[in-house]
């Protein structure tokens, strides 16, 4: 593929099967598909310890299929996914209870219990997992709580009382429940107003650089991949046709690179990024 | 690896907080008792925490640690952290902000006025829920009356939809369960007739309580079971998705795009039901009144024409669209309710059954009242 060989050649990547020892998420010849429909084929990722990926690609690209099975919701029908080493679809029972422990997940609409309220939720996986007094998993959902930017009245509220921001910081600070060394993000942005975006942004570079998290953000907002990630992936016919910083993705020479990036809102996400 | 542990002495008559090990959520519960006895125990103190030993924490540690700090230490120079490394310091200082406590759960006033509050609610909402199921059922009907003037209003492909998923699949289900009801009653007949030498009367027995009662209220049963629930837990989540609100704005009538449907291919396809529930507890009947009492399908049949008449037949499908129309309104009634949750969902579901049921049997006693004072 010529697009692959220009990005290696700059010396930055691993989307072949080189070995890159900083990577925590290794994805190596993914195959899933629905009945017939196969959604990626060969498609390779690393994610590297202490960064913040951005997945992108146009919809229908399967970016939260990639995510899915990534973290175990779907089965791939052929290459494996081998986290902190292990490969995940190999792993035992427990060797996977113990991955799922390390990581936290950040649903599209937040997917918080219906039934519970925002503490509540963030308790569930600290219960669950730790099996601690209630005092100190109140004490630390409230943190939680307040690391998501979340005002502490916002803790007996149920997630229908929510606004859609809020809501996906809820989900945020359940997914950090457990201080996840890799945390993943479906569209965190997406349906938030351009300040509450630009919050957001800010909050996943502050918790990274603060917990030393690992981000997987699928996004389709520009201005979060100018502000926020540290490599690109780009997602297209079925594997991952660029990966790396995002000024030598932008460069890459694909129809739908160029358009994305060199598109009015590209271009204008890049000038406020570095303006 | 140690678990996290600590422990205190004094140095130059200030208080010291040794922490030792790997101060890591999964490891804090061990401890968490008896450092907040050493919080209770030395509030407003001067307090060093030395952190020369801790060899992991996270965000969970480093809250435990600051707030022992902010809730025991007086604020002055000598409270302080000692031995910690750069990157222990950022995280404590990191979550320093984000100590205040939040309520975790809506609050709960005194248990005593509460359950007063409860029952109060309870009665308030009986009458409003009779009000509101008055009002749909209200709403349901006009909506039909403007259909019945404006034809293409009724949905036809929706209403044949549901005749087939709601009707249809069921007819396997409901002969069987009324098959095998006809023969228990006609066994159970024939042992205790058989005392008096009345078997004969066995084919009376089963005709009469196959006719007028088993076979449409066992389809009734089911179909309560089987589709009002299902009308509930459809229309609920569509509630829930906001697609209700979408079809309101579309200019669609939910009522008649989705309640109307249901609820017609549920009074069409009920006595067709409960014919076929009848026939088969007859046939129940007839084979076990063969095998057990000797008595041939012929005279079962023969005996029937003569003793029972048709109305009996009559007096049990009348009931049938009554019902139908029931179980759909409540379960579409209950499914508009939803509101929320997943958990709303699912108590809305549990209501939509147990309230056609209910209301199925009152109207099954009230009409079985009504036929003896009419002599049917």
């Amino acid at each position: 593929m010529v697009i692959d060989d220009r990005i290696l050649r700059k010396g930055d990547v691993g989307t072949t099967g080189r070995p890159d020892s900083d990577a925590i998420i290794r994805v190596r010849g993914l195959k899933t598909q629905f009945g017939h429909a196969v959604i990626h084929e060969d498609l390779d990722l690393d994610l590297r310890s202490g960064e913040i990926l951005g997945v992108v690609g146009g919809s229908g690209t399967g970016k939260s299929v990639l995510m899915r099975a990534i973290i175990g919701l779907k089965r791939p029908s052929a290459g494996s996914v081998s986290v902190f080493g292990q490969d995940f679809y190999a792993a035992s029972e427990n060797q996977r209870i113990e991955i799922e422990r390390r990581w936290g997940v950040l649903f599209q609409g937040g997917a918080l219990f219906s039934s519970l309220t925002v503490a509540q939720n963030v308790m569930a996986p600290i219960r669950e997992h730790l099996g601690m007094p209630d005092a100190l998993a109140r004490d630390i959902a409230a943190m939680k709580i307040s690391m998501s930017g979340l005002p502490p009245e916002a803790g007996d509220k149920y997630p229908s009382e929510l606004s859609g921001g809020m809501r996906k910081r809820a989900g945020l600070a359940r997914a950090l429940a457990l201080d996840p060394e890799i945390v993943f993000l479906d569209e965190p942005t997406a349906g938030l107003d351009p300040i509450g975006a630009a919050q957001f942004d800010q909050l996943i570079v502050d918790l990274k650089t603060s917990l030393g998290l690992t981000v997987f953000m699928i996004t389709h907002d520009l201005d979060s991949l100018y502000a926020a990630c540290d490599r690109v992936a780009v997602l297209a016919e079925k594997h991952v046709i660029a990966v790396g910083p995002l000024s030598e993705v932008a460069e890459t020479d694909h129809a739908w690179t160029r358009s994305y990036f060199s598109g009015p809102r590209g271009r204008a996400a890049r000038a406020s990024a570095l303006g | 690896m140690n678990a996290a542990t600590f422990h205190v002495d004094m140095v130059d008559d200030v208080l010291r907080l040794n922490i030792e090990g790997d101060w890591r959520a999964r490891f804090l519960a061990r401890i968490d008792h008896d450092i907040r006895d050493f919080e209770e125990d030395s509030v407003g103190r001067e307090l060093i925490i030395d952190l020369s030993k801790l060899e992991r924490m996270d965000t969970a540690g480093a809250l435990v640690i600051q707030r022992v700090m902010s809730s025991c230490a007086s604020r002055t120079d000598r409270s302080t952290f000692t031995g910690a490394s750069d990157a222990q310091m950022a995280l404590l200082e990191h979550v320093r902000p984000h100590l205040a406590p939040c309520p975790v759960e809506p609050a709960r006033g005194n248990p005593f006025i509460m359950l007063l509050v409860r029952l109060g609610v309870g009665a308030r909402d009986v009458y409003f829920a009779a009000i509101d199921i008055l009002n749909f059922i209200g709403v349901v009907v006009r909506t039909f009356i403007r259909a019945v003037a404006e034809p293409r209003r009724f949905r036809l492909t929706s209403i044949v939809s549901h005749m087939e998923s709601a009707g249809l699949d069921a007819v396997p289900i409901v002969a069987t369960m009324s098959f095998l009801v006809g023969a228990v009653v006609a066994y159970m007949g024939a042992k205790s007739l058989a005392t008096f030498g009345a078997e004969i009367f066995t084919v009376e027995l089963v005709s009469l309580a196959v006719l007028r009662e088993f076979g449409v209220l066992l389809a009734a049963i089911l179909l309560a079971g089987r589709s009002g629930s299902a009308f509930t837990a459809q229309i609920g989540s569509m509630k829930l998705r906001e697609e209700i609100d979408a079809l309101r704005v579309t200019g669609l009538d939910p009522i008649e795009v989705l309640v109307l449907p249901r609820t017609i291919a549920l009074i069409v396809m009920l006595p067709v039901l409960a014919f076929i529930g009848a026939m088969m507890g007859l046939l129940g009947g007839i084979i076990v009144s063969w095998g057990a009492l000797d008595i041939s399908p012929t005279l079962f049949i023969a005996r029937m024409k003569e003793a029972i008449v048709l109305s009996n037949f009559w007096a049990g499908i009348i009931k049938a669209p009554f019902f139908a129309f029931i179980i759909s309104v409540v379960g579409c009634f209950q499914g508009m309710s939803v509101e929320g949750s997943a958990e709303s969902l699912g108590q809305r579901t549990t209501l939509s059954v147990v309230q056609s049921l209910f209301l199925v049997i009152f109207i099954d006693s009230f009409f079985a009242m009504f036929y003896l004072e009419i002599d049917f």
